[in-house]
């Protein structure tokens, strides 16, 4: 751990700093993690639970939230609930119990599908794309390059209503309102401009001697890039990747202005999911918690790749 | 040999044949076609889905066209709409507090931010798990950030609102973190600072890593103070780092619009409507697209002016 070279091998804090420190930090981590917490459990606790008042940390776990999140439910009366056939399965006799039969699924999963579709197409595209240019911009003498680069970053600037407007009437006239292919190339565009400035980081960093064995051994400049590069890029291009998808997946603003229903992501969805009386806290809990699971386990993936990822390349670790 | 018989044989050709010719064509590539050919895809991406909707809104912008009653057509108006955007009151209160909004949200994100990397560049043992844990709120949704703090902010039941009655003793009934005038902007800022006070202190980390132990050997040869050695070392060598995370949260929290719209969608009253928020009331609620296709360039004008200033401040600190 202490090579001569690491940093602060001379002044390394004395045990009683370091177990301060790490007090304090592991509190805060606590601390923060308590609003995540105790959305997870608010998932399964039933509606009348979750706006307990003062709010119940032990409580009767429940699958109520999940229920209710997958499908829809019309209230009935007790006779019409008793003249049906028994019911048949658990979620069933829970919704029976509460007074209702389920109506039929409701927009979650769809909603959550076309998060998936939109957030690996955008994704496939951005990559795609991004690699090509990232190669060129750290390879080719690309006339204008730092402009261009400059031009690319610039793109994320706008704030996502400014250009809404134009996009919703140019998207309407193209039929792509309301649709998968359109927001893939919404997020696509708004992606790109993230892969090239990261690729071109990743790529930078593969010594060009590799190429250029290559090419001495009879491969031409595209098999050079296709054979050489591109494997030794791979963990860039994955990590790059899972940032482009996480942003397609958390993406709010486009998603709630330009979409109404066919092609609506999961994020628009999960505020609005309305109970009787109100709103369905276990159902939005129970919604957020599927919605977090990718964004917890890429987190732990990309953890030596975050810096890069939200400084857009700008710095390295 | 008639037509209808032909087709299908050319077609079939054509199958075989195209593999192959495209193959020996990119073997013979120039680096130039190469450099042309790999990045026309995103730039021409770029250019239709950004720079061709943005000079439609610098256009807009100089119109009165109502983007709800399309078919009227669009009458040159000249700089009505910058004056109006300019004259209206809304927008400066909007400004100011969307500027509030901005300084006190960074002005803790920073703090905080700097001072959990110092100690977590202690390396106490565990340090990289906990980082770990510590960061997951900036990768979060800002919507669904927004949604699950508005059930803590809930008067009575939320979380929140109860923990803040057992520490402080204050009756859990007398307030409400997102409903009363007086807190309503503290709470996006609390939010803010939680979902984003990792990244400063993610980029200050790597700040803190960048220094050279070097230096501190020789501060530690002139016996300077720990305190000095934060003044004259550590906060010189960190501030690049600090302004690059402050230039970045300055951008995204200037067009916040997500977590606002999900917390507070601007209420009570006017008090948190930042400025996304009544662009988005003026463009998609009042259709006035003319108006607030103006709104939007002042603000992007802004934004880059800023950004700009921003960056050529941060490269004389950078090459000091």
């Amino acid at each position: 751990m202490s090579a001569p070279t690491a940093a602060h091998s001379v002044v390394e804090p004395s045990p009683w700093t370091k177990r301060f420190a790490g007090a304090i930090v592991v509190c805060y981590a606590l601390l923060s993690m308590v609003p995540l917490v105790w959305i997870v459990l608010t998932g399964f606790k039933t509606p009348t639970d979750s706006i307990a008042y003062p709010p119940k940390v032990m409580f009767e776990p429940s699958l109520e939230g999940y229920v209710n999140l997958f499908t829809t439910r019309s209230r009935q009366t007790p006779e019409y609930i008793d003249s049906l056939p028994p019911a048949t399965s658990w979620y069933d006799r829970l919704v029976r119990s509460q007074g209702m039969v389920i109506a039929g699924p409701s927009k979650f999963g769809q909603r959550y599908v076309n998060s998936l579709i939109i957030g690996f197409g955008s994704t496939f595209l951005a990559v795609f794309l991004g690699v090509l240019a990232a190669y060129a911009f750290s390879r080719f003498r690309v006339p204008l390059r730092d402009d261009l680069l400059f031009f690319i970053l610039s793109t994320r600037m706008m704030p996502p209503i400014a250009v809404a407007i134009p996009i919703y009437l140019m998207y309407r006239q193209l039929g792509l309102s309301d649709t998968w292919l359109g927001m893939i190339l919404l997020y696509t565009a708004v992606n790109v401009s993230l892969a090239v400035w990261l690729l071109k980081g990743f790529i930078d960093e593969i010594p060009r001697e590799y190429e250029e064995a290559a090419m001495v051994d009879g491969y031409t400049r595209f098999q050079a890039f296709w054979k050489v590069v591109l494997p030794q890029a791979s963990t860039g291009i994955a990590a790059t990747a899972i940032f482009c998808l996480i942003f397609a997946w958390n993406e709010y603003a486009f998603a709630v202005l330009l979409t109404s229903g066919e092609a609506q992501t999961a994020p628009p969805f999960i505020p609005i999911i309305i109970g009787e009386g109100g709103q369905d806290w276990p159902a939005v809990a129970a919604g957020t918690s599927l919605f977090l699971i990718p964004i917890v386990v890429f987190t732990v993936m990309l953890r030596r790749h975050l810096l890069r990822g939200i400084t857009f390349g700008a710095l390295r670790r | 040999m008639n037509a209808s018989s032909e087709a299908p044989r050319i077609a079939q050709r054509a199958v075989h044949a195209t593999p192959d010719s495209i193959r020996r064509r990119l073997r013979g590539l120039s680096d130039r076609t190469i450099t042309w050919l790999f990045i026309s895809p995103a730039i021409l991406l770029l250019l239709a889905v950004n720079i061709f909707p943005l000079i439609w809104t610098i256009y807009l912008s100089f119109t009165n066209f109502k983007a709800n009653r399309a078919s009227r057509g669009a009458e040159w108006v000249g700089l009505d709409n910058y004056r109006s955007v300019l004259d209206d009151p809304d927008i400066w209160h909007s400004m100011q507090v969307t500027a509030h909004f901005v300084i006190w949200s960074i002005g803790i994100e920073v703090l905080l931010g700097f001072a959990l990397a110092l100690l977590i560049d202690k390396r106490f043992r565990g340090h990289s798990l906990w980082t770990t844990v510590i960061l997951l709120p900036m990768m979060l949704s800002p919507a669904v950030v927004g949604t699950f703090w508005t059930f803590l902010f809930q008067p009575q039941s939320g979380l929140f609102n109860h923990a803040v009655a057992l520490v402080s003793g204050v009756d859990p009934s007398s307030f409400q973190m997102i409903g009363d005038v007086p807190l309503a902007p503290w709470a996006i800022v609390l939010v803010d600072a939680w979902m984003w006070t990792p990244y400063v202190m993610l980029i200050c980390l790597a700040g803190l890593r960048s220094i050279p132990d070097s230096i501190y050997e020789a501060a530690e040869v002139d016996r300077a103070s720990t305190w000095r050695q934060f003044w004259t070392v550590t906060l010189p060598m960190v501030l690049p780092f600090l302004m690059l995370a402050v230039l970045f949260r300055a951008i995204e929290n200037f067009k916040m619009f997500d977590m606002v719209n999900l917390l507070t969608s601007g209420g009570p009253g006017s008090t948190t409507e930042v400025v996304s928020i009544t662009l988005k009331r003026e463009a998609f609620e009042k259709w006035r697209t003319g108006y607030s296709s103006a709104l939007a360039i002042i603000l992007f004008v802004t934004v880059f002016g800023a950004a700009n200033i921003y960056v050529k401040a941060l490269n004389a600190v950078k090459n000091r």
